[in-house]
């Protein structure tokens, strides 16, 4: 099967920095393909590279196995949500969203009537003659949405599309989003920064750092094996242990990685567990989150790590608080090693 | 009082701080500003004892009957309209360009270079650039000169030649004029509408292009609507400015009456202040009418 998208060896550089370094990966057809990464990481400019809005300096970016490099966007079966959305002040909802078949050519009683439909299909069947000024944030996206849809793309591309919103609405339109994916069967690209967002949404991820992709996985393998200790940090907020902290609590310079929620915490005067990996150390921090707490601990090395404690266990800590020597342990297993 | 009190009073009180603010500027707008334009406007309906040549302080519509009734008045009003409104569509088609590059695709000094050069002639005096102008334009003038050396010399006299607009020379013809007026306003075409055009964010482009629309397609349906209210802005000043100059109109050109030279004669030599008064209402109705259908093609929806 040809890939929905390819890039081979792209690199896209402005000035010094190369926002996109020789990056090579593949999109198969229907995928929901995340793009995970802090700002500056590369991962908008490579939509852009997918989107047509930007060329690359070198390599290819392949649309069905077809070089793209040099087409313009207008002339890419691609559409994007824009983080702003985008809309067109001047125009009401229904003429944004026919937009697309309007500059293709479709008379205009085609076009409307289609646009209806799209309307339809996010829910805004009703608002078609107001101005994208008159809606609030989440029906802009949603407008947003339709009108990169009407045009039937291969690929949709979202660019942060639910940055703007606030959590609960942003919560729902990402159950909204995945189960349109699942209908259209059309292939998702999806930018973010929030990794709670790719992992619940995406069927792989690729995590992007300094114009290099760390790792493409699957959400459950990327939080659960990380690769690197940039993706262990970002993706799974893991404790990374590297170089001399690594050497100092397991005898080894090899790095490796925690998950919070894999490490007890023990008051230093209570015995030491038995067949654990022992790391002493302050607490600093203690945040409380309902069901289970975050507590932070300066190690005796250096370094703060944080222990994600169930409510149960906390109540069983009693007494212990902010600056209590304690003693923080995890199963060997638990340890994932990391890429030196 | 303190300071420190005086501060505490006005902040306890944003009405009186406010007050204080606005309350000397608005007495110099009311009074100064619309005080003498409502004094002129009232002039307009006094009308002149043609016996005694005094003015007879009762209201009438005589003198407006004067203004649109004699073909010599309504000429004038024809022609400086006729005038206004090329200056501004020619300052538009000019600027458009000039504002769209400076606005979306120059970048740093290259940009302050086109800001400065655009604002750069209205640091000069306006009498010096009129004057100079009617030396450039003249029968023996550089631009007369660099055409005849370039064989162009029979478009020049084709121009001329042509009936109404053109003259023995560029600096005795409405040409000439139209030259002259549509340099000295196009800044105020191109500041305006590069501002518009800035405020416009580029993922609007770009999201025309990713919906399937060429550049020319992108140009008139999402560029050129947006502009609009620059070129709105841009163009009241045009065409206003033209309307009301009596300087370039005296200093270059045929010598057909404008709006404005009316009004400097009717005050001065003439003496009929009510004509000039009348006069100088025709721009402002001129304004208005031009505004309010701006206001129908929906020139300020995006406001």
């Amino acid at each position: 099967m040809t890939a929905a998208i390819e890039f081979r060896g792209v690199s896209r550089v402005f000035g010094d920095v190369r926002a996109v370094d020789d990056v090579s990966f593949a999109i198969e057809p229907g995928e929901f393909f995340a793009m995970l990464g802090p700002s500056g990481s590369g991962k908008t400019s490579c939509l852009r590279l997918v989107a047509g809005f930007d060329s690359p300096d070198r390599g290819q970016v392949l649309l069905e196995g077809q070089d793209v490099s040099s087409v313009p966007p207008y002339e890419r079966n691609v559409n994007t949500v824009f983080q702003d959305y985008a809309l067109f002040p001047h125009m009401t909802v229904l003429e944004n969203v026919a937009y697309g078949p309007r500059v293709r050519g479709v008379d205009s009683a085609t076009r409307a009537q289609r646009a209806r439909e799209m309307l339809d299909l996010v829910q805004l069947g009703a608002q078609g003659e107001r101005r994208p000024a008159q809606l609030s944030g989440g029906q802009r996206q949603r407008v947003a949405l339709a009108r990169a849809l009407i045009n039937q793309p291969k690929v949709l591309l979202l660019d942060e599309p639910l940055g703007a919103l606030d959590l609960k609405l942003r919560e729902e339109m990402q159950i909204e989003l995945k189960s349109l994916q699942r209908r259209l069967g059309i292939t998702f690209v999806y930018v973010t920064h929030d990794q709670g967002e790719a992992l619940s949404m995406a069927d792989r991820v690729a995590v992007f750092n300094k114009g290099k992709i760390e790792q493409l996985a699957a959400p459950r393998e990327l939080y659960t094996r990380p690769g690197t200790s940039f993706v262990a940090r970002f993706v799974g907020s893991a404790n990374v242990a590297d170089g001399p902290l690594a050497q100092a609590i397991s005898g080894s310079a090899q790095p490796f990685a925690i998950r919070a929620e894999n490490i007890a915490v023990h008051l230093e005067s209570a015995p030491p567990p038995v067949g654990e990996t022992i790391a002493a150390g302050q607490v600093v921090a203690v945040q409380y989150h309902g069901a289970a707490s975050r507590w932070q601990v300066k190690l005796d090395a250096g370094e703060v790590w944080s222990a994600l404690i169930t409510e149960e266990e906390s109540r069983s800590l009693n007494g212990i608080g902010v600056g209590t020597r304690v003693r923080l342990s995890w199963p060997r297993e638990a340890a994932v090693t990391l890429r030196s | 009082m303190t300071l420190r009190a005086a501060s505490t009073f006005f902040y306890r009180r944003p009405y009186w701080y406010l007050a204080l603010l606005l309350v000397p500027p608005l007495l110099w707008f009311g009074t100064v500003y619309l005080g003498s334009l409502f004094a002129l406007l009232a002039q307009s309906f006094y009308a002149i004892d043609e016996f005694t040549a005094q003015i007879v302080r009762e209201p009438t519509l005589a003198t407006y009957k004067q203004l649109v009734t004699q073909p010599a008045n309504v000429d004038i009003v024809v022609r400086t309209l006729g005038m206004a409104i090329a200056v501004t569509i020619a300052c538009a088609i000019i600027a458009l360009p000039i504002a769209t590059y400076m606005a979306r695709y120059a970048r740093g000094r290259m940009k302050a270079f086109f800001y400065v050069g655009v604002m750069l002639p209205m640091w000069t005096s306006y009498l010096v650039k009129v004057y100079a102008w009617r030396l450039l334009l003249a029968k023996e003038g550089i631009i007369a000169w660099v055409l005849g050396k370039l064989g162009l010399m029979g478009l020049l006299d084709a121009a001329l030649e042509a009936p109404g607009i053109g003259g023995p020379s560029l600096s005795s013809s409405y040409i000439g004029m139209f030259i002259v007026f549509v340099y000295m306003w196009l800044p105020f075409m191109i500041l305006p509408m590069a501002a518009a055009l800035e405020r416009v964010p580029g993922s609007l482009l770009q999201a025309s292009a990713d919906l399937g629309a060429r550049p020319a397609q992108t140009f008139r349906n999402v560029v050129l609507p947006l502009a609009v209210p620059g070129i709105a802005a841009g163009s009241v000043f045009t065409f206003s400015l033209t309307l009301g100059d009596y300087i370039i109109p005296s200093v270059v050109g045929a010598p057909g009456y404008f709006i404005g030279m009316m009004v400097y004669v009717q005050q001065g030599t003439a003496g009929n202040i009510p004509l000039a008064a009348a006069f100088s209402v025709v721009p402002i109705v001129l304004i208005f009418i031009y505004l309010s259908i701006a206001k129908r093609f929906g020139a300020f929806d995006a406001l």
